[in-house]
């Protein structure tokens, strides 16, 4: 099995993200970055389908050069290759854009499977596995939450629906699986693995070599912080203040004893 | 020009997302001056919204639409499309539509705006939607105004159809060039355990703020002072550290006790879905912008390392 995995690095989930005015991130350099969550887990799957069935993991991610940590981070974990799509300003491309980017920089490879994250941290779109599906004629199936091959041409996986239902489902290969997370224990990268990790080669394709432009056919226009919709009364003071006030919210207004 | 908007149902129940992105297409094609056409797999589904005040109801009924699969819901769409020559394609943000919908959009070439809560039209129309897990709302522009949106759950209420009364037209469509590419089996749900958190009346919740699994006795003391369940949001069931019968959200438990108190949970929509409908939420978070404080009632931005142990205490010497 050839897997392609698509690894985005994102700001961390508890990071403060401020907006300016006209709508920029303003504190960009004070964020720190880590792996996609559902990414990790899209890599782990990747790494297991190898290990049960031999064959290659390539790591892709788009972006500038930092993206390469979370390449290099993959390559520790087990990944065969990487490959990095260069492009200064991935923020701005929308799903449909980023999909054909990463369609031109993989569809020369003779791929079994494209492993992704069923939605990235700070887009959100939950689009590009199942739109690169689409350009490269591959069945696909979203929010995986089990994988079991089941020939050369086929695989059956277990589909999360809402409230608590699955459904099982066979694809023919080759497929595009947007992966769940909690479908697997990611591991993490050991001593020799990061070592390995600097023999492995990441090739690099630049947006321009590749002859993409961006079509940005849906474009933000601006971003600001939530209006709040609701009256949210604060606590606050020290901290015994704050826990008696709340012993007090307890017992009068919400009346839990 | 129109608008049209894929009703989703299932055995001739409309879902509620579907009803809801009627209102918003309604408001959307009076602001846009266009005509408003649903598209329906089903005829009772169709007959139910004769009533609705719409300028065309389509309803396609074919075995081969009974149960979804991508491809074909894909194929039927896109000929429909064409022959409505509609340019913008609403739906509710289900787990079908995230689905099937960017197939066609790459197909098409059409951009798809996914999981909007609302849109604006002044001065020029554009979307809203949640980037940054909800910490930043974006205004989004459609090229041409041609493309796909799809709404969340609670962008527009279904209670606010506008009735009128409308035909419904009966269109066959061509399925021959359906493919087997993918083939969907038996739908099931896994055993679940013996933790009912739908009955529960006050619900301790933990989130990725609690750190680590060594960490969860804090929260679990807490709920033992205030005689509650133990609820989690799905990182902490991923991780393992709870079992997935505590998850609350979408993908887990609908909850409404009478308190929910929410400890280092940012409030992610798939969470909020599965617990909003508290009679009180009370959250502790060290983010002010997270937005678990859109929709609680009561708010505290401190560390919950702070402030839980003294709490238990407090409570345990009453
Ligand atoms: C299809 C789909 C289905 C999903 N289903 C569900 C579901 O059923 N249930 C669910 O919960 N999620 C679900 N999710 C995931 C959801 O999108 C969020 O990722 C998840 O809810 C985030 O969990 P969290 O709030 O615990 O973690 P985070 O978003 O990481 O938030 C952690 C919070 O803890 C705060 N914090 C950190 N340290 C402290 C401290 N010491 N004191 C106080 N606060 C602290 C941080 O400020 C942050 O706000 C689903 C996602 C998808 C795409
Ligand atoms: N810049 C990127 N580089 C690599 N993979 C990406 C990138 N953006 C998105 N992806 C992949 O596509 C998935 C879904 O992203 P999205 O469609 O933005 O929600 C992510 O979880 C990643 O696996």
């Amino acid at each position: 099995m050839k897997i392609v995995v698509l690894v985005k690095q994102v700001f961390d989930k508890d990071s403060n993200i401020n907006v300016s005015g006209d709508g920029v991130l303003t504190n960009r350099e004070d964020l720190t970055l880590s792996t996609n969550e559902s990414d990790a887990y899209a890599l782990e799957e990747a790494l297991q389908i190898k290990e049960k069935n031999g064959g290659e993991v390539i790591v892709v991610s788009v972006g500038n050069d930092s993206v390469l940590t979370v390449i290099k981070d993959g390559l520790a974990k087990g990944a065969d290759r990487g490959l990095h799509v260069k492009i200064d300003n991935e923020e701005s491309l929308d799903a449909l854009d980023l999909a054909k980017l990463i369609h031109a920089s993989i569809k020369d490879e003779n791929i079994d499977m494209v492993l992704s994250g069923l939605q990235s941290d700070d887009k959100g779109n939950g689009q590009t596995g199942i739109l690169l599906a689409e350009l490269m004629n591959l069945s696909h199936a979203s929010l995986v939450m089990g994988t079991e091959i089941q020939d050369d041409n086929s695989i059956r996986v277990k589909r999360e629906l809402e409230g608590g239902w699955f459904q099982w489902t066979d694809l023919s290969l080759p497929t595009s699986l947007t992966i769940q997370s909690g479908i697997n224990k990611p591991r993490y990268s050991s001593l020799r693995g990061i070592m390995m990790m600097k023999k492995k080669p990441i090739d690099v394709k630049s947006a321009e070599d590749l002859g993409f432009t961006a079509l940005q056919k849906s474009k933000v226009m601006k971003m600001y912080i939530p209006e709040k919709t609701k009256e949210t009364v604060y606590i606050e003071g020290s901290v015994n203040e704050i826990v008696d006030q709340l012993m007090d919210k307890f017992a009068n207004e919400i009346k839990i004893f | 020009m129109s608008i049209l908007v894929f009703i989703q149902q299932e055995n001739g129940k409309i879902n509620r997302l579907s009803l809801e992105a009627i209102t918003g297409a309604q408001q959307l094609g009076a602001k846009l001056n266009q005509p408003v056409t649903a598209c329906v797999f089903d005829e009772n589904s169709a007959n139910e919204l004769k009533s609705y005040k719409l300028d065309k109801i389509v309803c396609i009924n074919d075995s081969q639409l009974v149960e979804y699969n991508p491809i074909t819901f894909a194929n039927v769409m896109e000929q429909i499309i064409s022959n409505e020559n509609s340019t913008l394609i609403i739906a509710g943000h289900t787990y079908e539509a995230r689905d099937w919908i960017p197939r066609l959009s790459a197909r098409l070439d059409l951009p798809f705006v996914s999981d909007c809560t609302g849109f604006k039209t002044d001065p020029n129309f554009v979307v809203i939607r949640s980037i940054y897990q909800g910490k930043i709302s974006s205004d989004v522009s459609i090229e041409n105004n041609n493309g796909f949106i799809s709404f969340q759950s609670g962008s527009f209420r279904a209670d606010e159809i506008q009735v009128g009364s409308c035909e419904v037209i009966q269109v066959s469509v061509d399925l021959s060039q359906s493919t087997d590419l993918v083939r969907p089996g038996e739908k099931f749900q896994e055993a679940t355990g013996a933790v009912d958190l739908s009955r529960a009346k006050i619900i301790v919740s933990v989130g990725r703020g609690i750190g680590k699994e060594e960490n969860l006795p804090i929260a679990e003391e807490l709920a033992k002072s205030l005689n509650a369940e133990i609820g989690a949001s799905r990182p902490v069931v991923d991780y393992g550290w709870l079992p997935h019968e505590r998850q609350v959200g979408s993908s887990g438990q609908t909850v409404i006790p009478k308190m929910y108190l929410a400890l280092g949970i940012s409030g992610a929509v798939q969470h909020q879905v599965g617990m909003k409908g508290s009679d009180c939420i009370v959250a502790i978070n060290k983010d002010p912008n997270a937005p678990i404080f859109e929709i609680a009632d009561y708010g505290i931005v401190e560390d919950l390392f702070e402030i839980v142990p003294k709490l238990t205490e407090k409570l345990n010497a009453r």
